[in-house]
């Protein structure tokens, strides 16, 4: 699994927009990435998926940018391949690129074991927070703790996220 | 398993690449707690692909009351080792489902 500090291998993905979107390009013109193994079926997922619009729409003024990543299998999985991802993407209002990882070789190359599992990149590719978004999949109202926008306004003020890992809880994500 | 007369029977299913089970577990002791109910509760473990097709498991948890799953929606799901989906009355997704829907599952079945 990818650690803090190392650099966030670059990938280069088509989304539901049609468009292929590469980490080097959004690097180019973000001052963070938060790329996001997600998928459509996964409940923990769904119980997330407004925060995560929620998220993009409040950071992406300051130059962050949200980047939700599937890497599951779709013949066990079919509710997960491309044509669902842009019928729910469409349906949630995402804004933010939704893309999918056929090979998996993504999800393999950061360590990513679930859905919705975080990885925080600063404007270098450097990865400063891995983990959940916040600490109550259930309750928006009873959230605690707000990792991601926590790691997000550190990275923003240059000051190194605390914590900087969290456990990601969700669906496993589904290996071929 | 045999039935005792007049004690419901209650089957929780789980899966262990979800890991939404204990809660859910504890929920279902907590309202069998609260609303005092007489129940055999078996505990099934499902592993492999075969066994949730078996089961017509849609997902982890699956809890059955005398054999009806706790949410009606459970039918139009298919077999699979996933996690399971519910809505919560407010109309939250969640991957566990509330102790108002176990509650109002036991109940029925107490007025059997």
């Amino acid at each position: 699994m990818l650690d803090i500090g190392q650099k966030g291998p670059d990938f280069s993905l088509p989304g539901v927009d049609g468009n292929t979107v590469s980490l080097t390009d959004l690097l180019k013109d973000h001052r963070a990435v938060a790329v996001m193994f997600s998928c459509n079926h996964c409940p923990y997922v769904r119980a997330w998926e407004d925060r995560m619009v929620a998220i993009q729409r409040d950071y992406a003024p300051q130059g962050v940018t949200l980047v939700a990543v599937n890497p599951n299998d779709t013949v066990k999985y079919p509710d997960d391949d491309m044509e669902h991802m842009k019928a729910r993407a469409a349906e949630k209002g995402f804004n933010f690129p939704y893309l999918r990882d056929d090979s998996q070789d993504v999800a393999r190359a950061y360590g990513g074991t679930h859905t919705p599992h975080v990885f925080l990149l600063d404007s270098g590719g450097v990865l400063r927070y891995r983990g959940a978004i916040d600490d109550n999949y259930e309750n928006p109202d009873a959230v605690q703790h707000t990792y991601l926008r926590d790691a997000l306004d550190a990275v923003l003020a240059g000051r190194d996220p605390a914590p900087a890992t969290t456990q990601a809880v969700g669906c496993t994500i589904k290996w071929k | 398993m045999h039935q005792t007369s007049g004690t419901m029977h209650i089957q929780f299913l789980w899966w262990d690449g979800c890991p939404s089970h204990p809660e859910a577990w504890q929920r279902l002791q907590d309202v069998l707690a609260e609303l005092q109910a007489e129940a055999q509760v078996e505990r099934i473990q499902v592993t492999t692909d075969e066994d949730a097709e078996k089961y017509g498991f849609p997902g982890s948890p699956t809890i059955l009351v005398d054999g009806e799953d706790i949410d009606p929606a459970a039918s139009r799901m298919p077999s699979r080792l996933t996690c399971r989906l519910y809505y919560q009355e407010n109309g939250r997704p969640s991957p566990l489902p509330s102790r108002e829907m176990i509650r109002r599952a036991i109940r029925s079945a107490q007025r059997r």
